[in-house]
């Protein structure tokens, strides 16, 4: 037996010392000194943590990953989450373990939400995103919220990387008309009941759903701005329920089911379950349609009175093992070839964060020549973008509607 | 050294099952330094206990359990009853082996793709009616959960089956036959009579591994199971990928309530053994023949075929939607075919399977040298391992995957193992082990012992007898116990994700991570691909011993499966 025990010692011994990852401390860069940045990124492997249901982004985050590496010697490996809210946990779950230097993540794909839980709990390396040579071309001043998530300031702790704003779609070979609020939408389902849904709060397409009639509903929208516990939020929220009510019972399933994504949810209409969908990005319609998992009759629009938009950015943690590394990668996200080739639909059709009037005349015209796709709405089409709530309206909101409709047996 | 591979192997299956479980049921009372819990509390439960459709998440997890579990096992066992023997056996036998290799989630999405109410049941019918679109109803997600069991029944009625394959031999069912036969009795009557006392005591873990596995199933559920709620280990996953860490302690509490579920759904199983075992006592003796069977036979034969064509249709269904263009409903197939989607994905898939195998291989080759020192061990020493041995290795399989494989995490990470190869390979283990125990033990202790007497009498050595005679005849068990151990390591998702830290990715943590985008082309390549591992592995354990044996025509018969 001893020599069992001895044996068994000796073997947890070699496997620990020789195949566990080495936690060695990553200096935090100098952002102030790019070629220094450069030089010490160069030969690190960055761990992206992002979404990983969408073949295209994962497409395109593999050509960003062969690019960084061609020009600045950065391995990117993307670790596909199913939620991203799983990554913060990684991040929430090595600091308390006290896992300070060489955590798992080094980069996460993130907004909102995330963002407000991983900035109030120090989670985050920076300031550093603002001092990036292709932040200057970012359009801070016509697009406030590259530098406001959520109404929560970004601080430099993440780089904007993309834009979006709610829009609705729907196949034209089936419906002439639409409706554009929220109460014609209430109005249209009456006629046909079961054509609509909405993704499963706490999905975030679902939320979004909820916040967006919330925002057209409620009676003063300055007061979604500040944190829900410093306003009369059962007030606030009365105009939702009330619409809630009428709607639940006029849903596909009668409301007893839902989508578990906006995927799921272009399934449906893609099957003629429902007839009106939405999605973050109009692009994402048109390259739905270059996948076939679309019909080539289907269209975007957006309410009439404006639909909520937000932007999405990428933010290194604390901890992460390959700071520099992650910082020369989201510089290159902001760059206006990447952002190019992003907002193409036959890659991805996802809105640029940056500026034209800043760019150099052959890229703006780059961007000007770009084929939007069929059901991608121009610039001038989109109509007012209305602010996202401050994220603690979010939270409220999910665990209010999982009491009301997450039950329903 | 051999004499402790037993043990050895214990510690291997116990070890990580107890550490996880301490690291699960401390923070379930408020324990988690790490998190500031440092004095033991009931606020966790207190905080489970209020969450909105707890209850109906109990419910479904438990009656749906025990639905599932008991009509496997009833199906399985009528149709052997009926069967047995005869050539629609050998053949269903054929069929039912290769579905094994099957991962659960796959399965389920076939299924998923048929039975939906857009899916291509309702296609075939929509032909006739003339519907444009598809009927509102709920198909999968049913509030009730029937899904859910379709689709748990149809992936472990094969593993059932092979099960009671392997148990049949000891009973000497043959010859059982033939005598109830001649008293008169029909068939299905004798062989519940007088065959089935003799087989469900050997069959009980593997039956109790089912109803473990169906009381606390995570893919399966996520894909067929109602959401309004989920049932519970669906909501405990959601939990714990929460940013808000205050709901670790909840989910915590939820997970050991998890454990708790599953030992209640075991007591009432087996107080429905007790129950069937006097009911049945009296049964047997009281002289009824059955003779006119005919219907039963019939009906055990649609079920269990039914059962195996659902999975294989669901697979050509997958297969069609990876090749699909623009497939509107109504129509039974595609407008346009497409292999872009196959060329998108191919090098990744590379990837993913080299990762697959990096993780499988050490797993499988471990479990089966660790499985076959066992069984050596139990030859030499004359002892074949006790109940409370068999119970121990199977623990991992009782224990529900979700209560333990977090707990499990952060011990890993307190060793420094996290995001190893070393922690996923140990990881993987504990589920792969017992069932290549399951499937090697019998072959093993059914070789005729004559073999090793008379080459140990010519002189050879303990060792000689074991590499050159024992192991030669059982090269195709092995192989297929390989196989078997291979297929269980590829469709892991839990065990890889949390103790890989999303490091190693596998066909089934891409799978998964796609399938969240709801693209049905990417679920009909990746499910496939996760399919194609274990499918070459039972390839390969047919066709090795027969190159191998191909001039030895006694070797052959041997290893005839």
């Amino acid at each position: 037996m001893r020599t069992f025990v001895s044996a068994l010692a000796l073997a947890v011994g070699v496997a620990t010392t020789t195949l566990s990852t080495p936690a060695f401390a990553d200096p935090a860069p100098d952002v102030g000194n790019w070629q220094s940045v450069l030089d010490q990124a160069r030969g690190q492997t960055v761990y992206w943590h992002a979404w990983g249901g969408e073949p295209r982004i994962n497409d395109y985050i593999a050509w960003a990953g062969e690019q960084v590496r061609e020009r600045y010697g950065v391995e990117v490996v993307q670790v596909k989450l199913t939620d991203t809210a799983d990554a913060v946990t990684r991040v929430l779950s090595e600091k308390t373990a006290g896992v300070d230097d060489g955590g798992a993540v080094d980069m996460i794909w993130i907004n909102g939400e995330n963002f407000a839980a991983m900035k109030r709990n120090d989670l985050l390396f920076g300031p550093w995103a603002e001092q990036t040579p292709n932040f200057a071309y970012v359009d801070v001043e016509g697009k406030p919220t590259v530098i406001n998530d959520f109404t929560v300031p970004t601080d430099g702790l993440e780089a904007p990387w993309g834009m979006a704003q709610v829009s609705f779609y729907y196949d034209t070979a089936k419906l002439d008309t639409v409706p554009k609020s929220a109460q014609q939408l209430l109005e249209w389902l009456v006629k046909h009941p079961g054509r609509f849904t909405y993704p499963q709060p706490p999905n975030y397409m679902g939320s979004t759903f909820l916040k967006q009639i919330l925002t057209e509903l409620v009676k003063d929208p300055k007061v979604l701005q500040q944190p829900a516990d410093e306003t009369d939020a059962e007030a606030t929220l009365a105009p939702l329920w009330g619409y809630l009510e009428d709607l639940q019972p006029l849903l596909w399933r009668d409301g007893q089911a839902y989508p578990q994504n906006g995927a799921s949810m272009r399934t449906l209409l893609a099957d003629n379950e429902v007839d009106i969908a939405f999605s973050f990005s109009s692009g994402e319609v048109s390259s739905a349609i270059e996948a076939f998992e679309l019909p080539d009759t289907v269209r975007s629009y957006v309410f009439e009175n404006g639909t909520l938009g937000n932007t999405n950015f990428v933010a290194i943690p604390y901890n992460a093992s390959a700071k520099a590394g992650a910082v020369v990668l989201a510089d290159f996200l902001m760059s206006p070839e990447a952002q190019l080739r992003k907002q193409d639909p036959q890659y991805w059709g996802a809105d640029t964060v940056l500026a034209m009037d800043k760019l150099p005349q052959d890229m703006q015209e780059a961007f000007a020549n770009l084929d939007l796709g069929i059901a991608s709405l121009a610039p001038s089409e989109r109509g007012t973008v209305l602010p996202e709530p401050h994220p603690s309206w979010m939270s409220l909101v999910e665990s209010e509607w999982q009491k009301r409709y997450g039950v329903v047996q | 050294m051999l004499r402790f591979i037993p043990i050895l192997t214990i510690v291997l299956m116990i070890g990580p099952v107890s550490a996880g479980l301490i690291g699960t049921i401390l923070p379930a009372f408020g324990i988690l330094p790490a998190l500031g819990g440092t004095t033991p509390s009931l606020e966790p439960w207190h905080a489970l206990v209020v969450q909105p459709g707890l209850g109906a998440s109990i419910r479904l997890s438990l009656v749906n359990g025990l639905i599932a579990t008991f009509v496997s096992v009833a199906i399985v066992m009528l149709f052997c009853a009926a069967w047995q023997g005869t050539r629609t056996f050998h053949a269903l036998q054929r069929i039912l082996s290769p579905i094994l290799s099957v991962p659960h989630a796959t399965a389920a999405f076939g299924l998923a793709f048929l039975i939906a109410p857009s899916g291509w049941f309702v296609r075939v019918v929509a032909q006739f009616t003339g519907w444009d679109r598809p009927p509102d109803v709920a198909i999968i997600h049913d509030p009730w959960g029937i899904a859910l069991i379709a689709g748990l029944v149809a992936k472990e009625i094969p593993f059932l089956f092979l099960m009671t394959l392997s148990a049949l031999p000891q009973a000497d069912t043959d010859r059982t036959a033939q005598v109830t036969a001649s008293l008169g009795y029909g068939r299905v009557a004798g062989w519940f009579k007088a065959t089935l006392p003799r087989i469900y005591p050997q069959i009980r873990l593997p039956v109790l591994a089912v109803l473990a596995y169906s009381t606390s199933v995570v893919d399966v559920a996520i894909i067929l199971a109602p959401t309004t709620p989920a049932p519970l280990a669906v909501r405990i996953l959601g939990w714990l990928s929460d940013p808000d860490l205050a709901l670790r302690f909840m989910a915590s509490s939820a997970a050991a309530l998890q454990l708790l579920i599953v030992i209640a759904a075991m007591a009432i199983w087996i107080a429905g053994e007790r129950l069937v075992a006097v009911i049945g006592a009296r049964w047997a003796i009281d002289g009824q023949r059955f003779k006119q069977d005919g219907a039963v036979r019939g009906v055990s034969a649609v079920m269990a075929l039914v059962a195996a064509g659902t999975v294989v249709l669901g697979l050509v269904v997958l297969l069609v939607w990876s090749v699909a263009g623009f497939w509107a409903f109504p129509d039974l197939l595609p407008r346009g075919f497409s292999l872009r989607v196959w060329a998108r994905e191919l090098d990744a898939i590379g990837n993913s399977l080299t990762t697959t195998l990096l993780i499988g291989i050490p797993a499988v080759v471990i479990a089966v040298t660790l499985v076959l020192a066992c069984l050596e061990n139990e030859v030499r020493t004359g002892k074949p391992a006790g109940r409370r041995a068999m119970f121990l290795i199977y623990l991992p399989l009782l224990v529900p995957q979700i209560s333990f494989m977090f707990g499990l995490q952060v011990f890993f990470s307190l060793l420094g193992l996290e995001r190893t190869l070393v922690s996923v390979v140990l990881g993987h283990l504990v589920f792969v082990a017992p069932y290549v125990f399951l499937s090697l033990s019998e072959p093993f202790r059914a070789l005729d012992p004559r073999y090793g007497q008379t080459a140990l009498c010519l002189g050879a050595s303990p060792t000689r007898v074991f590499w050159q005679v024992r192991l030669p005849l059982l090269t195709r068990a092995v192989l297929t116990a390989a196989a078997v151990g291979l297929a269980v390591t590829v469709g892991q998702y839990l065990p890889t994700l949390l103790i890989g830290a999303g490091r190693f990715a596998t066909v089934t943590t891409e799978a998964v991570a796609l399938a969240s985008g709801g693209d049905r082309r990417m679920i009909g390549i990746y499910g496939l691909f996760q399919m194609v591992l274990p499918f070459a592995g039972f390839a390969l354990a047919l066709l090795i011993p027969a190159v191998l044996f191909r001039h030895r025509r006694g070797m052959g018969a041997q290893n005839k499966g």
